[in-house]
């Protein structure tokens, strides 16, 4: 119990350290609204308009939620990219050798991450209800989707940190956090069908986790029925977040700063 | 806070008692023993590589020994971690201070993980900012700091919870000298407080002017220990030079400076110039000239040349400190 209210303290305390820093950097806040803005543009305007899928007669309702959760998942690498910084910087040998919850170092940073993440997120919605999108699966639904978005891309936030953990500078963080992001959304239900793709691509599509996080989200901000997806989702999700949370505690607790 | 508040009778405040560390083939540390008296400076000093950074991450639980004990205080550094994080502050090689906070918000947050009450956290972080110069830049983000100041708020930072050990990993080395100048006043300050402090350092001078007693590595082991004037010692006591005006007193100027002196007496081709051992001690320059003087000798110099700690450091390890600076 002691353990929990230490880590919870310590973690947002490491947390704050983040937040504090976000409305101070004008920059970051524009180009972390921006480049969702940017991804709704392009796919809406340049793909809408040719692309047909089964079953949707507005592409847009299709694709935007693809958008919503490729952007979610884009935005944990920067969970990587901020702890291998805090590596190199040496930072993370303060913190060990402070009489802290060891664990706090990384869930403080998954938990800030996720709060810019969300930041992300509420732009991207208004944008998107500004450009014709619709809940039409109601309130709860909608909540419910976007739970299982948050919740997917937090799972990744530790496999990022497992990366950061692991990689000896900040641009390695940033092409190995990033690099595995374009297939892993990309090679999915996010954007197209994947019965289209060819035949030894699809089953990748259909088994990619990505791809059943999509779909559970897509059915339940359009109101369809969502079947067993949202429960394979969230056991992917929580599957992530035990596997990796283990592999990075081990990471962190052996990581130096060279 | 777990209920690690152990009183603790060791008289030593650091100990480390054959500690063998090594990366792949390196043996960065050979079994190094160390024994640091509670309230002492002691100061670490070895060329690049020597094993002075591990030592110190192996005392502040950053590194596990593959072999022998460390305490610090009485507590064992790898049965007990977090006992010796709540007793040491740590100011490692580079200074580790988040940049995009101000120098005020980096020491509540080290504060906080102290978990240190808030308002104790605030106060503090006001002396320490107060004590290090830095009230006026208390407020300003950290990434516009100089190097000095940076390094200044990274040892505040350490003493937010007013630890009993300070480990201090070459805390001068980058500042330009007038820096370096006020960091050792910082670090005598603290001394003269009481915190024991473990420091590392290439600089001999440093060593010598802050430490009481100096260990000197080389290759992960022990070459030498003992306080600056035991090690200049070690290699040879003083030596007296005397330069006189003219070269027909030389005759006279050797009798009288050989009963003064504690061995032969040397003179240089010009006949002006001698040299010889003698006892360092407080009186000898005035004595040896009042003794020219009153034999009627001219005296243009006199000076008493004590061995450097690099003296000390070339005869130990047969190298000099500086050809080893270029290195890292
Ligand atoms: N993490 C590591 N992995 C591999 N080798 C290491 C590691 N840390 C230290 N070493 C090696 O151990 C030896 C001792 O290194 P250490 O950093 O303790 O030296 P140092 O005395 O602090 O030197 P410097 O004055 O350059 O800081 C060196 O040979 C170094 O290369
Ligand atoms: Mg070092």
């Amino acid at each position: 119990m002691n353990r929990l209210r230490w880590l919870l303290h310590d973690s947002w305390v490491e947390a704050e350290r983040h937040l504090r820093i976000i409305p101070r950097n004008v920059e970051l806040l524009i180009f972390a609204s921006i480049q969702p803005i940017m991804f709704l543009a392009i796919f809406v305007y340049v793909f809408g308009g040719s692309i047909v899928i089964p079953g949707f007669d507005n592409y847009d309702q299709f694709l935007m939620p693809g958008i919503f959760a490729q952007t979610l998942v884009f935005g944990s690498a920067f969970t990587g990219i901020g702890l291998a910084d805090d590596l190199q910087k040496g930072l993370v040998d303060r913190l060990r050798s402070l009489p802290m919850s060891r664990s706090a170092v990384i869930v403080g940073r998954t938990i800030s991450d996720l709060v810019r993440n969300l930041f992300t997120f509420v732009v991207m919605i208004v944008v998107a209800l500004a450009i014709g999108f619709r809940f039409t699966g109601g309130a709860v639904d909608a909540i419910t989707a976007t739970a299982l978005l948050v919740l997917f891309s937090y799972a990744l936030s530790w496999v990022q940190a497992v990366i950061g953990l692991s990689v000896s500078s900040v641009e390695a963080a940033n092409s190995a956090g990033f690099i595995w992001m374009f297939p892993l959304t990309f090679v999915s239900s996010a954007f197209v069908d994947p019965s289209n793709m060819p035949g030894w691509l699809r089953p990748v599509a259909d088994a990619n986790p990505f791809t059943l996080v999509t779909n559970s989200a897509r059915a339940l901000y359009n109101g369809n029925p969502v079947g067993n997806d949202a429960w394979w989702a969230l056991a992917w999700s929580v599957g992530i977040i035990v596997v990796f949370s283990t592999m990075a505690a081990r990471r962190f607790s052996r990581s130096t700063a060279g | 806070m777990p209920g690690h508040t152990l009183t603790v009778n060791s008289p030593l405040a650091v100990e480390m008692n054959g500690i063998v560390k090594t990366f792949g083939d390196t043996r960065a540390l050979d079994g190094v023993d160390l024994a640091v008296p509670r309230g002492a400076v002691y100061g670490l000093l070895g060329p690049n590589g020597a094993g002075k950074t591990t030592s110190v991450r192996v005392l502040t639980t950053l590194l596990r020994p593959d072999a022998g004990t460390a305490r610090i205080d009485g507590i064992d550094v790898v049965a007990d971690p977090h006992a010796v994080r709540q007793r040491i502050g740590l100011t490692g090689q580079y200074a580790a201070v988040e940049e995009r906070l101000t120098a005020r918000e980096n020491l509540g947050f080290v504060g906080r993980l102290f978990h240190l009450p808030r308002a104790r956290v605030a106060a503090r972080a006001d002396e320490l900012l107060e004590r290090f110069d830095l009230t006026d830049a208390a407020d300003r983000v950290v990434k516009g700091f100089s190097g000095g100041m940076r390094r200044r708020l990274d040892i505040a930072m350490s003493l937010i919870a007013e630890p009993s050990v300070l480990f201090l990993d070459e805390p001068t080395t980058g500042l330009d000298p007038r820096s370096r100048l006020g960091m050792w006043d910082v670090i005598e300050e603290l001394a003269a407080d009481g915190t024991t402090v473990l420091l590392t350092t290439q600089y001999l001078e440093e060593a010598d002017r802050l430490a009481e007693q100096i260990v000197v590595i080389d290759h992960g082991r022990v070459i030498a220990e003992g306080s600056p004037d035991e090690l200049k010692q070690r290699i040879g006591g003083a030596r007296l030079s005397v330069r006189i005006a003219r070269p027909e007193n030389q005759e006279r100027a050797m009798s009288t400076l050989t009963p003064l002196c504690a061995g032969e007496v040397v003179s240089d081709d010009a006949r002006t110039g001698f040299s010889a051992p003698i006892i360092a001690g407080d009186g000898v320059v005035p004595g040896v000239i009042r003794a020219l003087d009153d034999a009627g000798v001219d005296v243009l110099d006199v000076e008493v040349r004590r061995p450097s700690l690099d003296d000390v450091f070339l005869v130990l390890t047969g190298r000099t400190t500086d050809a080893e600076e270029d290195a890292s």
